[in-house]
């Protein structure tokens, strides 16, 4: 009875939590699913950036040429020296060592875009900013209280939170007063630089998360073409039959 | 005689095939005035066949295992030729399974399909919606997901809030303490075996019962008092082979433009076909902050949320939600109206139908949010989506509870003598 009771109020009181972390509200991430080079840009991104902690193992290396590279291309840009080709892209951390490390195990990002969206990842990248009070020296806009510290840094400087004034004299704050970074450290890239950076590292997650998908947009295609002359067909001898009834 | 006949007629002299063609299709006589909300019946068994083919397939390639289910469904997503497309189907399938089964449960609403002789159609076809719906149910927790796996943990632990046994219960059918492997083992059982035998049977019980006493039509009249003297075929009636095999085509071929706009464009339909969170692997120490059902059993989810908790138990709202499902076994028995169909009704049946069809709809959205989503009422602690849940719980059993009184008092029209196109 217990039980049931705690599910029940967490299904009830949880959202309110989720609530009332904010009006959060993410960018919406410029990208295009058909542009092949952001796609390797990105997939070289996730390479050297997210794979050294962070797995994606349903993600086979080879699946790559599915964005123009060639298995050449791949095993030399792409694949760690002991992995062949068909591998998928795990990684060499063991669960023991980043638990110890991080407190959690980096979650393996296969499917990651799918279950977060493409607006929040984009967000989630760039919403990185100092705070002192987080054991890694980082906290995030989009995942307050985030785990992983901010592996881009160098790419895109130290972001600060700059608290609103109205927050700061405890007054009451509309949504459109939500607070705002401020680079107060340079990186090597400029902001829109960064953000491209970004926008092409999430296009690749969005590709990786379901690599049938361009694909099955083109089959989509042709099947409704197909259904649409079946319907005339179907209609005509529909109508053909129907001549007798009165 | 020609080899054909040569062959049907071997075939007869042995198993009645054409007999059962002639009883079933070709001799089979439907009112000639069928409209828009008569394509449903052949596009739910259409939907059984396209899960049950899909089915067949995703299971070659599935494996009923906590620690491999999650993989092995990205496995079919990946690396299965066309697994993709098989997954969506059955997915998309899910969700259009209910879409029309509604659609066609509405249209027994509207023309009083479960009135007398129809009752056993009727009470066969509530039979189906109730395996259909421990189908998705059990099937839901296979792709081993967040809401896979705390959507049934929520629905398992409803059972332990049965009294005295309640616990128990809930372990007997789980198989242990928590949803776990033993729990995925058996759900997969159910869910390609069990549950469908079950559907096939009743499917076939529901087409013989309705070929017994014939189909129900807009007009809710029975063709079968009008006949030719000469060869006892009602005078409203067409064969239903060729004359609705031809249509049904039509709506079939309409239908499943639908379904592959779905499949190849949108197949997770915005998280309401497939979820977000079901894409995270299940983790039996996180709760997801926001626990839903999937879009068609949300109405119930509402009316469970709505009921207070009776002496710390939550079994009053348990039993209100079983009670929203099967309420509408009694429905033949509840209507005294002398007319079935809503043409020939009076304006109370259908201000109570539009209210019921309305609560239906609210109940399911209010099901999909957090009940704290439109706050509370000013100075108060009371949730307006909760109140609102109430007051649409209420008007849903109203349709049922009334309905005997307001179908017996109603200024109906009278039922015209022939079928009116």
């Amino acid at each position: 009875m217990r039980i049931v009771q705690r599910l029940v109020a967490l299904a009830l009181l949880a959202p309110a939590v989720v609530l009332a972390a904010g009006h959060f509200v993410p960018d919406p991430a410029p990208i295009d699913n058909h542009d092949v080079a952001s796609l390797q840009r990105g997939a070289r991104n996730f390479v050297s950036y997210c794979l050294s902690c962070h797995s994606a193992q349903y993600m086979r290396y080879n699946r790559l040429m599915d964005l123009g590279l060639t298995e050449q291309q791949i095993k030399d840009n792409f694949l760690p020296a002991d992995a062949k080709v068909g591998d998928p892209m795990t990684v060499a951390m063991r669960p023991k060592d980043a638990m110890q490390w991080f407190g959690a195990q980096p979650p393996d990002l296969s499917v990651i875009a799918r279950s977060r969206g493409a607006d929040w990842l984009y967000t989630y990248l760039r919403t990185y900013y100092r705070d002192d009070s987080r054991p890694t020296g980082w906290n995030n806009l989009a995942f307050p209280s985030v785990g992983m510290p901010h592996v881009l840094w160098q790419l895109q400087g130290e972001q600060e939170l700059e608290v609103p004034k109205e927050a700061a004299e405890g007054e009451h704050h509309g949504a459109h007063a939500g607070p705002k970074l401020v680079l107060v450290q340079p990186g090597t890239l400029t902001p829109k630089q960064y953000d491209a950076f970004v926008a092409d590292l999430v296009n690749y997650l969005v590709f990786m998360g379901e690599p049938a998908r361009t694909h099955r947009v083109q089959i989509g295609i042709l099947t409704l073409i197909f259904l649409g002359v079946l319907l005339v067909v179907a209609y005509l001898l529909k109508k053909e039959y129907w001549k007798d009834v009165h | 005689m020609s080899k054909i006949a040569a062959l049907t007629q071997w075939i007869d002299d042995r198993f009645p095939l054409t007999s059962n063609w002639k009883a079933h299709l070709s001799e089979y006589y439907a009112p000639k005035n069928f409209n828009f909300w008569y394509y449903f019946g052949s596009l739910a068994m259409l939907v059984l066949v396209i899960q049950i083919v899909s089915g067949i397939f995703l299971t070659m390639h599935y494996k009923p295992d906590a620690a491999r289910a999650f993989g092995s469904v990205e496995y079919i997503m990946r690396d299965v030729p066309w697994g993709w497309l098989v997954r969506y189907i059955h997915s998309t399938g899910a969700s259009m399974f209910f879409i029309v089964v509604y659609l066609h449960m509405m249209r027994a609403l509207l023309y009083g399909s479960f009135r007398k002789p129809r009752e056993l159609i009727w009470i066969f076809g509530m039979l189906i919606y109730l395996c259909l719906m421990a189908e998705a149910f059990f099937g839901y927790l296979l792709p081993w997901g967040q809401m896979s796996y705390w959507g049934a943990q929520v629905i398992v632990n409803l059972f332990s809030a049965v009294p005295f046994v309640g616990e128990d219960l809930s372990v007997w059918i789980r198989g242990d303490y928590v949803v776990s492997d033993a729990t995925l083992n058996r759900f997969f059982a159910f869910h390609v075996i069990a549950v469908p035998l079950v559907l096939l049977g009743l499917v076939a019980a529901h087409i013989i019962a309705l070929h017994e006493v014939g189909s129900n039509n807009p007009d809710g009249i029975e063709i079968k008092k009008k006949k030719d003297p000469k060869t006892g075929i009602p005078l409203d009636g067409i064969a239903f082979h060729p004359y609705y095999t031809v249509k049904d085509i039509v709506g079939v071929v309409v239908f499943l433009m639908v379904f592959t706009i779905i499949v190849f464009f949108m197949p997770e339909v915005g998280g309401y076909f497939l979820e977000e969170n079901n894409f995270i692997q299940a983790y039996p120490l996180k709760t997801p902050p926001h626990i839903a059902p999937v879009w068609y059993f949300t109405p119930y989810y509402a009316m469970l949320r709505a009921v207070p908790a009776l002496f710390g138990s939550q079994f009053a709202g348990v039993v209100v939600m079983g009670a929203g499902v099967l309420v509408f076994f009694l429905l033949p028995w509840l209507d005294f109206g002398k007319v079935k169909s809503i043409r020939y009704r009076g304006p109370k049946y259908k201000v109570a139908l539009a209210l019921f069809v309305v609560s239906f709809v609210i109940l399911a959205w209010l099901g999909m949010q957090p009940t704290d989503f439109l706050g509370k009422f000013p100075g108060s602690t009371v949730e307006m989506a909760t109140v609102l849940a109430r007051v649409f719980t209420i008007v849903y059993f109203a349709f049922f509870v009334l309905m005997p009184w307001y179908t017996s008092h109603d200024k109906e029209k009278p039922e015209p003598e022939r079928v009116t196109g």
